[in-house]
């Protein structure tokens, strides 16, 4: 199975009320590839991304990760929704980054860090600061493990909560448009980190709006629109030749 | 629109402009760059009204307090006699363990009602409502005067399938102590106002939070514990402060049982024997505002703690606050706080 997708969508759809969020995506990722995905906002590019670790249930179609369906389990040919701790079990094979960081205010960096490897995974504290520091220096913020997150920047806060998630050992990463909350000037360090880990092999999907970003580090660029997959491929080749109008007028406005 | 008026102003006051030897209107802004811009010496708005008000009630005040101090009715010889009187400590004592027994009983069920009222089960939600609709809806006096006869109504507990001989049966000798009477029916009053309190705080904290935590693979029950409630604390302490003080007071009730071992209670014993109600009074409203300031000032310092992280307060040895904090509240009338209150006694 090492050919396996990391996250396999199809026709994935969700809906809330009558409103159709996303009506059948389908999609491939392969172990550590970076898949960027674009789209006007209200595209369903968010949605899309917390039915992967199942903080929104999916309504149709087959979303999988690393094999396992995503918040069903299948016997014969019927489904089970699955019992809260075994989606939590799930999901911690996922990290995932939030626009607006999400960071435990009332813990210090280190204190967010170690939290849910103590507690979900029963590491012992000494083992789980170790690797916190370890994770810090990573991000660049070894000297800030007792800072809390009010005492820093809008990017060292996304770094600790990169380093967070990571903390974890993920096998996948989501990126929530990581640095759309950010001051233009704290986006690179963020961007920084991330080049950093795609480079070590993570497999990891970007919503954002940074196409500089999508266009160095992603593998595979997914234009969104309207609950749709508009255009699939190689970054190069679908910012510079667009085949279809609505990913054309896009581009024309945010490049 | 505001550069002419202001100059305006400035031009009125009387040789000023003389004085610095230039002109405002072309002074200020192009030639002063280094020299600080020049301090506007006004003659301040007067308010006489404040000040006679002031003087006045002042006045009153020291003329009340002087023929209180004479007054013969206020027996202040008694009030000395008896605010240490033995009686009256241990009443004071039994006041003070009714509001933490309270208390502890109203957050640990208001909690409980607080997440039924949170929860998705609709059935769940309504008896929280029903309940809180009925616990805040009458008055305490009525509840505990209810309850002081509750045992005339369930004068024995059985545990079994209605209808059929009961399993087990014990005579209710929970609501003939008159004590744990008193503790229950304040308890479940208190109660429906904690469950607000604690709902307020609970939804105060960001979705996102829970969201994060979530995302990290940690269950509801984790989420509540490590991440929700240490931040919804900081919303739920300041009101929660307010409703100890509050009960403290409202202990005075269990007259209503009836229940006469607190320190309202006893110092009214205590006058109904010596007839002297007015001095009695003044020693049990000194003993509620002695105990009242303390609890004033143990709730700072837990405010203080849980306000980490904020940005209100600096990092640093932040753990030892705990601690005084912590013996500040049961430990009533200790020293080092206890003295600079106990001034009023």
């Amino acid at each position: 199975m090492t050919d396996a997708p990391m996250v396999l969508a199809e026709r994935v759809s969700k809906n809330f009320g009558t409103n159709k969020v996303l009506r059948g995506i389908s999609l491939e990722v392969d172990p550590g590839e970076v898949l960027c995905i674009v789209g006007p906002s209200g595209s369903g590019k968010s949605t899309f991304l917390r039915c992967i670790n199942h903080l929104e249930r999916v309504d149709g179609g087959r979303l999988s990760v690393d094999g396992q369906l995503v918040g069903y389990r299948q016997k014969g040919d019927k489904l089970y929704e699955l019992k809260l701790k075994e989606a939590a079990f799930q999901r911690q094979e996922i990290g995932m980054v939030f626009q607006r960081f999400n960071l435990f205010p009332h813990l210090t960096a280190v204190e967010n860090i170690i939290l849910a490897p103590m507690r979900v995974k029963g590491i012992s504290k000494a083992k789980a600061t170790a690797r916190a520091m370890e994770l810090l220096e990573r991000v660049g913020l070894g000297d800030k493990g007792d800072a809390y997150p009010a005492h820093l920047s809008g990017g060292q806060q996304q770094r600790v909560a990169i380093a967070r998630a990571l903390a974890m050992d993920p096998k996948l990463m989501l990126f929530d448009e990581p640095t759309s909350a950010l001051d233009p000037e704290l986006v690179g360090e963020v961007l920084d980190v991330m080049k950093e880990l795609a480079k070590s092999g993570m497999t990891m999907i970007v919503v954002t709006h940074e196409m500089g970003f999508a266009r160095e580090v992603a593998d595979t660029l997914v234009f969104m629109d309207e609950g749709v997959v508009v255009e699939a491929g190689p970054p190069r080749e679908i910012l510079s030749n667009p085949q279809h109008d609505r990913t054309r007028t896009f581009l024309s406005k945010v490049l | 629109m505001s550069e002419p008026e202001s100059d305006r102003m400035i031009e009125s006051e009387p040789g000023r402009s003389g004085a610095s030897g230039r002109t405002p209107r072309a002074g200020r802004g192009r030639h002063d760059d280094d020299a600080p811009p020049e301090e506007i010496v006004a003659i301040p708005l007067r308010h006489p009204w404040r000040n006679v008000v002031a003087v006045l009630l002042v006045l009153g005040l020291a003329v009340f307090v002087l023929d209180a101090a004479q007054r013969a009715d206020y027996g202040w010889p008694d009030v000395g006699k008896y605010i240490f009187d033995r009686r009256i400590s241990q009443a004071a004592w039994v006041t003070l363990w009714l509001t933490v027994y309270s208390m502890i009983g109203a957050i640990v069920i208001g909690l409980l009602l607080a997440i039924m009222r949170l929860s998705p089960n609709p059935v769940l939600k309504s008896i929280a409502w029903l309940y809180i609709w009925i616990f805040r809806g009458t008055p305490v006096y009525v509840q505990l005067v209810f309850w002081g006869i509750v045992s005339l109504i369930y004068p024995v507990f059985t545990l079994g399938i209605p209808f059929m001989e009961p399993w087990v049966t014990i005579p209710n000798e929970v609501f003939t102590n008159l004590f744990i009477t008193a503790v229950i029916g304040l308890a479940l009053n208190e109660a429906a106002y904690m469950s607000e309190i604690v709902r307020a705080g609970l939804l105060s904290v960001d979705q996102g939070q829970e969201e994060a935590s979530t995302a990290l693979a940690m269950s509801w029950g984790q989420t509540m514990r490590y991440v929700v409630v240490p931040q919804a604390m900081k919303i739920i302490i300041p009101p929660t402060g307010n409703e100890v003080i509050s009960m403290l007071k409202t202990t005075s009730l269990v007259a209503a049982i009836p229940l006469s071992i607190d320190l309202y209670g006893v110092s009214r014993g205590i006058s109904a024997v010596t007839f002297t109600p007015v001095p009695l009074l003044i020693v049990a409203s000194l003993w509620y505002l002695l105990f009242t300031s303390i609890l004033m000032v143990g709730q700072h310092f837990i405010e203080k703690r849980f306000s980490r992280g904020t940005g209100r307060v600096k990092t640093g040895k932040e753990p030892a606050t705990p601690g005084p904090a912590a013996t500040a509240v049961p430990g009533g009338p200790t020293p080092p706080i206890g003295t600079d209150f106990g001034g009023k006694g």
